[in-house]
Protein backbone atom coordinates (compact mmCIF):
# COMPACT_ATOMS: atom_id res chain seq x y z
CA UNK A 1 0.00 0.00 0.00
CA UNK A 2 1.12 3.30 -0.33
CA UNK A 3 1.32 5.92 2.69
CA UNK A 4 1.41 9.07 3.45
CA UNK A 5 5.25 9.98 5.29
CA UNK A 6 4.80 13.70 6.48
CA UNK A 7 2.57 16.99 5.96
CA UNK A 8 3.94 20.32 5.12
CA UNK A 9 2.69 23.72 4.86
CA UNK A 10 3.61 26.74 3.46
CA UNK A 11 2.44 30.16 1.85
CA UNK A 12 2.89 30.70 -1.75
CA UNK A 13 3.44 34.61 -2.34
CA UNK A 14 3.97 34.98 -6.10
CA UNK A 15 6.58 37.43 -5.30
CA UNK A 16 9.09 34.85 -3.85
CA UNK A 17 8.99 32.78 -7.29
CA UNK A 18 9.77 36.00 -9.02
CA UNK A 19 12.88 36.71 -6.58
CA UNK A 20 13.82 33.11 -7.49
CA UNK A 21 13.38 33.84 -11.41
CA UNK A 22 15.58 37.18 -10.92
CA UNK A 23 17.95 35.70 -8.86
CA UNK A 24 17.43 37.76 -6.24
CA UNK A 25 17.22 35.65 -3.04
CA UNK A 26 20.39 36.87 -1.12
CA UNK A 27 18.92 40.65 -1.30
CA UNK A 28 18.26 41.80 2.36
CA UNK A 29 14.47 41.89 2.46
CA UNK A 30 14.67 38.58 1.20
CA UNK A 31 17.37 36.40 2.29
CA UNK A 32 15.67 35.52 5.75
CA UNK A 33 12.88 34.68 4.08
CA UNK A 34 14.90 31.83 1.97
CA UNK A 35 17.31 31.18 4.87
CA UNK A 36 13.58 29.35 6.43
CA UNK A 37 13.62 26.76 4.15
CA UNK A 38 17.22 25.67 4.38
CA UNK A 39 16.54 23.13 6.84
CA UNK A 40 13.13 22.58 5.08
CA UNK A 41 15.08 21.68 1.88
CA UNK A 42 17.65 19.29 3.80
CA UNK A 43 14.80 17.35 5.70
CA UNK A 44 12.74 16.89 2.31
CA UNK A 45 16.17 15.90 0.11
CA UNK A 46 16.26 13.12 3.14
CA UNK A 47 13.08 12.25 3.23
CA UNK A 48 12.85 11.08 -0.76
CA UNK A 49 8.69 11.57 -0.94
CA UNK A 50 8.06 9.49 -4.30
CA UNK A 51 5.10 11.25 -4.83
CA UNK A 52 3.70 14.81 -3.33
CA UNK A 53 0.53 15.66 -3.65
CA UNK A 54 0.19 19.44 -3.49
CA UNK A 55 -2.79 21.33 -2.14
CA UNK A 56 -3.49 24.99 -3.19
CA UNK A 57 -5.65 27.38 -5.23
CA UNK A 58 -5.53 28.49 -8.65
CA UNK A 59 -5.54 32.58 -8.86
CA UNK A 60 -7.25 33.04 -12.03
CA UNK A 61 -4.77 31.23 -13.91
CA UNK A 62 -6.13 27.48 -14.85
CA UNK A 63 -9.26 28.33 -14.03
CA UNK A 64 -11.15 31.76 -15.43
CA UNK A 65 -14.57 33.60 -14.03
CA UNK A 66 -16.50 30.68 -16.01
CA UNK A 67 -15.95 28.12 -13.36
CA UNK A 68 -14.97 27.57 -9.72
CA UNK A 69 -14.52 24.21 -8.64
CA UNK A 70 -14.51 23.73 -4.99
CA UNK A 71 -12.23 20.61 -4.85
CA UNK A 72 -10.50 19.52 -8.15
CA UNK A 73 -7.85 16.88 -8.85
CA UNK A 74 -5.02 16.64 -11.45
CA UNK A 75 -4.87 13.32 -13.47
CA UNK A 76 -2.46 14.28 -16.27
CA UNK A 77 0.62 13.18 -16.98
CA UNK A 78 2.38 16.60 -16.68
CA UNK A 79 1.82 19.76 -16.01
CA UNK A 80 3.24 23.18 -17.41
CA UNK A 81 4.11 26.03 -15.15
CA UNK A 82 1.33 28.93 -16.43
CA UNK A 83 1.45 31.72 -17.99
CA UNK A 84 0.35 34.39 -15.37
CA UNK A 85 0.49 37.61 -17.50
CA UNK A 86 4.46 37.68 -18.16
CA UNK A 87 5.20 34.53 -19.55
CA UNK A 88 5.96 30.93 -18.41
CA UNK A 89 8.23 30.58 -14.76
CA UNK A 90 11.53 29.20 -16.10
CA UNK A 91 10.46 25.88 -14.22
CA UNK A 92 10.79 22.22 -14.29
CA UNK A 93 7.48 21.05 -16.03
CA UNK A 94 5.70 19.20 -13.31
CA UNK A 95 5.17 15.34 -13.95
CA UNK A 96 2.20 13.66 -12.65
CA UNK A 97 1.15 10.70 -11.38
CA UNK A 98 -1.34 10.23 -13.93
CA UNK A 99 -2.34 6.57 -12.36
CA UNK A 100 -2.38 7.23 -9.07
CA UNK A 101 -4.61 10.16 -9.33
CA UNK A 102 -7.09 8.38 -11.22
CA UNK A 103 -7.17 5.86 -8.36
CA UNK A 104 -7.49 8.47 -6.36
CA UNK A 105 -10.25 10.02 -8.30
CA UNK A 106 -12.19 7.10 -8.29
CA UNK A 107 -11.67 5.98 -4.78
CA UNK A 108 -12.68 9.44 -3.18
CA UNK A 109 -15.63 10.08 -5.35
CA UNK A 110 -16.71 6.59 -4.50
CA UNK A 111 -16.21 7.11 -0.68
CA UNK A 112 -18.56 9.91 -1.41
CA UNK A 113 -16.26 12.94 -1.70
CA UNK A 114 -16.95 14.42 -5.42
CA UNK A 115 -13.61 16.10 -6.87
CA UNK A 116 -13.74 17.66 -10.23
CA UNK A 117 -11.25 15.73 -12.70
CA UNK A 118 -9.39 17.44 -14.52
CA UNK A 119 -6.92 15.85 -17.06
CA UNK A 120 -5.28 18.76 -18.76
CA UNK A 121 -4.19 22.42 -16.84
CA UNK A 122 -1.37 24.32 -16.05
CA UNK A 123 -0.03 25.45 -12.49
CA UNK A 124 0.73 28.50 -11.18
CA UNK A 125 2.95 30.00 -8.56
CA UNK A 126 0.60 28.17 -5.70
CA UNK A 127 1.65 25.35 -6.68
CA UNK A 128 5.14 25.84 -8.24
CA UNK A 129 6.49 28.33 -5.58
CA UNK A 130 6.05 25.68 -2.71
CA UNK A 131 7.71 23.19 -4.69
CA UNK A 132 10.80 25.53 -5.04
CA UNK A 133 11.15 26.30 -1.33
CA UNK A 134 11.16 22.92 -0.60
CA UNK A 135 13.04 21.02 -3.34
CA UNK A 136 15.11 24.36 -4.63
CA UNK A 137 15.94 26.32 -7.40
CA UNK A 138 15.68 24.05 -10.32
CA UNK A 139 15.57 25.55 -13.62
CA UNK A 140 13.55 24.54 -16.84
CA UNK A 141 15.76 22.58 -17.38
CA UNK A 142 16.35 20.30 -14.83
CA UNK A 143 13.16 17.80 -13.27
CA UNK A 144 11.21 18.10 -10.17
CA UNK A 145 12.75 14.97 -7.75
CA UNK A 146 9.61 13.56 -7.25
CA UNK A 147 6.11 13.09 -9.14
CA UNK A 148 3.52 15.69 -8.14
CA UNK A 149 -0.67 15.52 -7.98
CA UNK A 150 -2.21 19.18 -7.65
CA UNK A 151 -5.00 19.13 -6.02
CA UNK A 152 -6.54 22.67 -6.38
CA UNK A 153 -9.16 24.08 -3.78
CA UNK A 154 -11.53 27.03 -4.46
CA UNK A 155 -10.52 29.75 -1.77
CA UNK A 156 -11.47 32.52 -4.36
CA UNK A 157 -15.47 33.03 -4.57
CA UNK A 158 -17.39 32.37 -1.23
CA UNK A 159 -17.96 30.04 -0.10
CA UNK A 160 -15.03 28.29 0.26
CA UNK A 161 -15.16 24.73 1.56
CA UNK A 162 -15.12 24.71 5.44
CA UNK A 163 -11.99 24.13 7.17
CA UNK A 164 -14.32 20.99 8.25
CA UNK A 165 -15.08 19.98 4.87
CA UNK A 166 -11.47 20.34 4.35
CA UNK A 167 -10.17 17.87 7.06
CA UNK A 168 -12.65 15.67 6.10
CA UNK A 169 -10.94 15.57 2.69
CA UNK A 170 -7.85 15.00 3.56
CA UNK A 171 -9.01 11.71 5.51
CA UNK A 172 -10.85 10.55 2.27
CA UNK A 173 -7.28 11.25 0.50
CA UNK A 174 -5.61 9.30 3.00
CA UNK A 175 -7.99 6.10 2.75
CA UNK A 176 -7.66 6.64 -1.07
CA UNK A 177 -3.95 7.01 -0.99
CA UNK A 178 -3.70 3.86 1.79
CA UNK A 179 -5.69 1.89 -0.73
CA UNK A 180 -3.50 1.95 -3.59
CA UNK A 181 -1.06 -1.19 -4.04
CA UNK A 182 1.60 0.19 -5.09
CA UNK A 183 4.69 1.27 -2.72
CA UNK A 184 5.00 4.96 -3.24
CA UNK A 185 5.88 7.39 0.15
CA UNK A 186 3.71 10.33 -0.50
CA UNK A 187 4.27 13.41 0.99
CA UNK A 188 0.59 16.14 1.58
CA UNK A 189 1.59 19.93 0.92
CA UNK A 190 -1.30 22.22 1.93
CA UNK A 191 -0.21 25.45 1.06
CA UNK A 192 -1.34 29.38 1.08
CA UNK A 193 -1.90 31.92 4.02
CA UNK A 194 -1.10 32.86 6.40
CA UNK A 195 -2.88 36.20 7.90
CA UNK A 196 -3.08 38.33 4.70
CA UNK A 197 -5.96 40.65 3.10
CA UNK A 198 -4.86 42.16 -0.44
CA UNK A 199 -8.23 44.51 -1.20
CA UNK A 200 -9.89 47.34 0.35
CA UNK A 201 -8.74 49.65 3.24
CA UNK A 202 -8.05 47.05 5.53
CA UNK A 203 -5.34 45.92 2.92
CA UNK A 204 -2.10 45.21 4.76
CA UNK A 205 -4.05 43.03 7.41
CA UNK A 206 -1.56 40.85 10.03
CA UNK A 207 -2.58 39.07 12.68
CA UNK A 208 0.52 37.07 14.40
CA UNK A 209 -0.75 36.33 17.91
CA UNK A 210 -3.58 34.61 15.29
CA UNK A 211 -1.20 33.04 13.66
CA UNK A 212 0.69 31.27 15.81
CA UNK A 213 -2.13 29.98 17.55
CA UNK A 214 -2.96 28.52 14.19
CA UNK A 215 0.33 26.71 14.21
CA UNK A 216 -0.04 25.73 17.86
CA UNK A 217 -3.17 23.92 16.85
CA UNK A 218 -2.11 22.03 14.28
CA UNK A 219 -0.64 19.60 16.46
CA UNK A 220 -2.31 20.72 19.98
CA UNK A 221 -5.81 20.67 18.69
CA UNK A 222 -6.79 20.25 15.24
CA UNK A 223 -10.06 19.63 15.45
CA UNK A 224 -10.86 23.07 17.09
CA UNK A 225 -8.91 24.87 13.83
CA UNK A 226 -11.78 22.51 11.73
CA UNK A 227 -14.26 25.28 13.81
CA UNK A 228 -13.25 28.30 12.83
CA UNK A 229 -15.73 29.77 10.62
CA UNK A 230 -15.13 31.86 7.20
CA UNK A 231 -16.20 34.97 9.19
CA UNK A 232 -13.35 34.52 12.03
CA UNK A 233 -10.85 33.51 8.72
CA UNK A 234 -11.82 36.98 7.12
CA UNK A 235 -12.21 38.99 10.89
CA UNK A 236 -8.95 37.49 12.30
CA UNK A 237 -6.53 36.59 9.26
CA UNK A 238 -7.47 39.01 6.50
CA UNK A 239 -9.94 38.42 3.37
CA UNK A 240 -6.97 35.72 1.63
CA UNK A 241 -6.23 34.31 4.61
CA UNK A 242 -9.10 32.10 4.13
CA UNK A 243 -6.29 30.15 1.98
CA UNK A 244 -5.99 28.45 5.54
CA UNK A 245 -8.57 26.23 5.24
CA UNK A 246 -6.19 24.32 2.72
CA UNK A 247 -3.90 23.83 5.58
CA UNK A 248 -6.78 21.74 7.23
CA UNK A 249 -6.95 19.39 4.31
CA UNK A 250 -3.46 18.75 4.54
CA UNK A 251 -3.50 18.11 8.27
CA UNK A 252 -7.09 15.56 7.67
CA UNK A 253 -4.28 13.53 5.78
CA UNK A 254 -1.71 12.78 8.81
CA UNK A 255 -2.38 11.23 12.18
CA UNK A 256 -4.76 12.60 14.86
CA UNK A 257 -1.37 13.07 16.79
CA UNK A 258 1.40 14.19 14.99
CA UNK A 259 4.89 16.06 15.61
CA UNK A 260 5.98 19.33 14.50
CA UNK A 261 9.52 18.49 13.19
CA UNK A 262 9.95 22.54 11.99
CA UNK A 263 8.23 25.80 12.38
CA UNK A 264 9.44 29.19 10.13
CA UNK A 265 6.73 32.36 10.93
CA UNK A 266 8.01 35.59 8.96
CA UNK A 267 6.97 39.29 8.60
CA UNK A 268 6.22 40.34 6.09
CA UNK A 269 7.13 38.29 2.88
CA UNK A 270 5.49 40.83 0.22
CA UNK A 271 1.58 41.73 2.00
CA UNK A 272 1.94 38.54 3.66
CA UNK A 273 2.91 36.46 6.98
CA UNK A 274 4.33 33.52 5.95
CA UNK A 275 4.17 30.23 7.55
CA UNK A 276 5.51 27.14 7.21
CA UNK A 277 5.18 23.78 9.04
CA UNK A 278 6.83 20.29 8.67
CA UNK A 279 4.74 17.84 10.36
CA UNK A 280 5.08 13.99 10.80
CA UNK A 281 3.53 11.22 12.05
CA UNK A 282 3.65 10.23 15.90
CA UNK B 1 -29.16 42.31 -11.45
CA UNK B 2 -31.50 42.14 -8.73
CA UNK B 3 -30.13 43.07 -5.25
CA UNK B 4 -29.22 39.79 -3.41
CA UNK B 5 -31.15 39.58 0.41
CA UNK B 6 -28.07 38.93 2.37
CA UNK B 7 -28.36 35.45 3.74
CA UNK B 8 -27.07 35.22 7.34
CA UNK B 9 -23.83 33.68 6.06
CA UNK B 10 -23.35 36.91 4.27
CA UNK B 11 -24.61 39.27 6.77
CA UNK B 12 -21.79 38.18 9.07
CA UNK B 13 -19.17 39.59 6.88
CA UNK B 14 -20.58 42.50 6.48
CA UNK B 15 -19.48 43.95 10.12
CA UNK B 16 -15.71 43.69 8.37
CA UNK B 17 -14.49 46.82 7.38
CA UNK B 18 -12.48 47.46 4.78
CA UNK B 19 -12.95 44.18 3.13
CA UNK B 20 -14.86 43.14 -0.63
CA UNK B 21 -16.17 39.66 -0.17
CA UNK B 22 -15.90 38.24 -3.58
CA UNK B 23 -19.18 35.86 -3.07
CA UNK B 24 -21.43 34.10 -6.06
CA UNK B 25 -23.46 37.66 -6.26
CA UNK B 26 -20.61 39.41 -7.28
CA UNK B 27 -19.25 36.98 -8.84
CA UNK B 28 -22.34 36.99 -11.67
CA UNK B 29 -21.98 41.05 -11.10
CA UNK B 30 -18.35 41.09 -12.16
CA UNK B 31 -18.12 38.22 -14.80
CA UNK B 32 -17.19 40.10 -18.04
CA UNK B 33 -15.32 42.74 -15.93
CA UNK B 34 -13.34 40.00 -14.99
CA UNK B 35 -13.12 37.32 -17.87
CA UNK B 36 -11.65 41.11 -19.59
CA UNK B 37 -8.76 41.39 -17.31
CA UNK B 38 -8.54 37.85 -17.83
CA UNK B 39 -7.96 38.29 -21.33
CA UNK B 40 -4.89 40.21 -20.63
CA UNK B 41 -2.98 36.89 -19.93
CA UNK B 42 -2.10 36.81 -23.63
CA UNK B 43 0.63 39.07 -25.01
CA UNK B 44 -1.20 40.26 -28.34
CA UNK B 45 -3.93 41.45 -25.98
CA UNK B 46 -1.57 43.27 -23.85
CA UNK B 47 -0.57 45.08 -27.14
CA UNK B 48 -3.48 45.78 -28.32
CA UNK B 49 -5.25 46.72 -25.02
CA UNK B 50 -2.05 49.26 -24.13
CA UNK B 51 -2.37 50.57 -28.02
CA UNK B 52 -6.16 51.69 -26.95
CA UNK B 53 -7.98 50.99 -23.89
CA UNK B 54 -11.43 52.21 -25.24
CA UNK B 55 -11.42 50.43 -27.90
CA UNK B 56 -10.11 47.43 -26.69
CA UNK B 57 -13.10 47.08 -24.04
CA UNK B 58 -15.73 48.02 -26.75
CA UNK B 59 -15.86 44.21 -27.13
CA UNK B 60 -16.65 43.09 -23.75
CA UNK B 61 -20.34 43.62 -22.05
CA UNK B 62 -19.29 45.81 -19.55
CA UNK B 63 -21.48 48.48 -17.12
CA UNK B 64 -20.51 51.66 -18.17
CA UNK B 65 -19.69 52.36 -14.26
CA UNK B 66 -17.23 49.09 -15.26
CA UNK B 67 -15.86 50.76 -17.98
CA UNK B 68 -15.60 53.87 -16.29
CA UNK B 69 -13.77 52.28 -13.49
CA UNK B 70 -11.10 50.21 -15.89
CA UNK B 71 -10.07 53.31 -17.21
CA UNK B 72 -10.08 55.53 -14.81
CA UNK B 73 -7.86 52.93 -12.58
CA UNK B 74 -10.18 53.15 -9.76
CA UNK B 75 -9.53 49.57 -8.18
CA UNK B 76 -11.65 50.42 -5.16
CA UNK B 77 -14.35 51.13 -8.26
CA UNK B 78 -13.50 47.78 -9.76
CA UNK B 79 -13.83 45.63 -6.57
CA UNK B 80 -16.92 46.98 -6.07
CA UNK B 81 -18.65 46.87 -9.41
CA UNK B 82 -17.95 43.22 -8.93
CA UNK B 83 -14.13 42.72 -9.87
CA UNK B 84 -12.17 39.97 -8.28
CA UNK B 85 -8.17 41.09 -6.98
CA UNK B 86 -6.37 38.03 -8.37
CA UNK B 87 -8.72 38.96 -11.83
CA UNK B 88 -7.65 42.56 -11.73
CA UNK B 89 -4.21 41.41 -11.08
CA UNK B 90 -3.84 40.81 -14.57
CA UNK B 91 -4.84 44.34 -15.11
CA UNK B 92 -2.48 46.24 -13.00
CA UNK B 93 0.58 43.63 -13.73
CA UNK B 94 0.00 44.63 -17.52
CA UNK B 95 0.49 48.46 -16.51
CA UNK B 96 3.51 46.60 -14.87
CA UNK B 97 2.22 47.82 -11.23
CA UNK B 98 2.86 45.13 -8.14
CA UNK B 99 -0.41 44.03 -5.64
CA UNK B 100 1.59 46.78 -2.95
CA UNK B 101 1.48 49.29 -5.37
CA UNK B 102 -2.15 48.71 -6.06
CA UNK B 103 -2.56 47.78 -1.87
CA UNK B 104 -1.65 50.90 -1.33
CA UNK B 105 -3.87 53.04 -3.50
CA UNK B 106 -6.96 51.21 -2.02
CA UNK B 107 -5.82 52.03 1.39
CA UNK B 108 -5.13 55.81 0.77
CA UNK B 109 -1.39 55.48 1.14
CA UNK B 110 1.79 55.74 -0.27
CA UNK B 111 3.43 52.79 -2.05
CA UNK B 112 6.19 53.98 0.87
CA UNK B 113 3.92 54.25 3.49
CA UNK B 114 2.29 51.29 2.57
CA UNK B 115 5.51 49.43 2.43
CA UNK B 116 7.03 51.01 5.80
CA UNK B 117 3.95 49.64 7.63
CA UNK B 118 4.33 46.30 6.02
CA UNK B 119 7.81 46.05 7.45
CA UNK B 120 6.89 46.86 11.09
CA UNK B 121 4.48 43.81 11.03
CA UNK B 122 1.91 45.06 8.96
CA UNK B 123 -1.37 46.69 9.68
CA UNK B 124 -2.71 45.63 13.18
CA UNK B 125 -5.80 43.91 13.67
CA UNK B 126 -6.55 46.15 17.01
CA UNK B 127 -9.11 49.04 15.58
CA UNK B 128 -9.85 46.58 12.50
CA UNK B 129 -12.07 43.71 13.36
CA UNK B 130 -15.57 45.43 13.08
CA UNK B 131 -17.20 48.35 11.76
CA UNK B 132 -17.77 49.47 15.36
CA UNK B 133 -14.25 50.01 15.97
CA UNK B 134 -12.75 53.22 14.65
CA UNK B 135 -9.88 53.08 13.01
CA UNK B 136 -10.47 52.66 9.64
Amino acid sequence: MARIVAGVTTSHVPAIGAMIDQGRQQEPYWAPIFGGFEFSKRWMAELKPDVAIVIYNDHASAFDASIFPTFALGCADRYLPADEGWGRRPVPTVRGHADLACHIAQHMILDEFDLTVVNRMDVDHGLTVPLNLLFGDLKADQAWPCQVIPLPINVIQYPPPTGKRCYAMGQALRRAVESWPGNERVVVFGTGGMSHQLQGTRAGFINTPWDTRFLDNLTRDPLALTRITHAEYVREAGSEGIELVMWLAMRGALDEHVREVYRFYHVPCSNTALGHIILEND
Amino acid sequence: MTEPQLSPYLTEFEDIPGTYVFNTFRSRQGFHLNQFCMSLMKADNRVAFKADNAAYLAAWELTDAQRDAVLARDWTGMMREGGNIYFLSKLFSTDGHSFQHVAAIMTGATQAQYAKMMLDGGRAPQGCRSKSDPSL
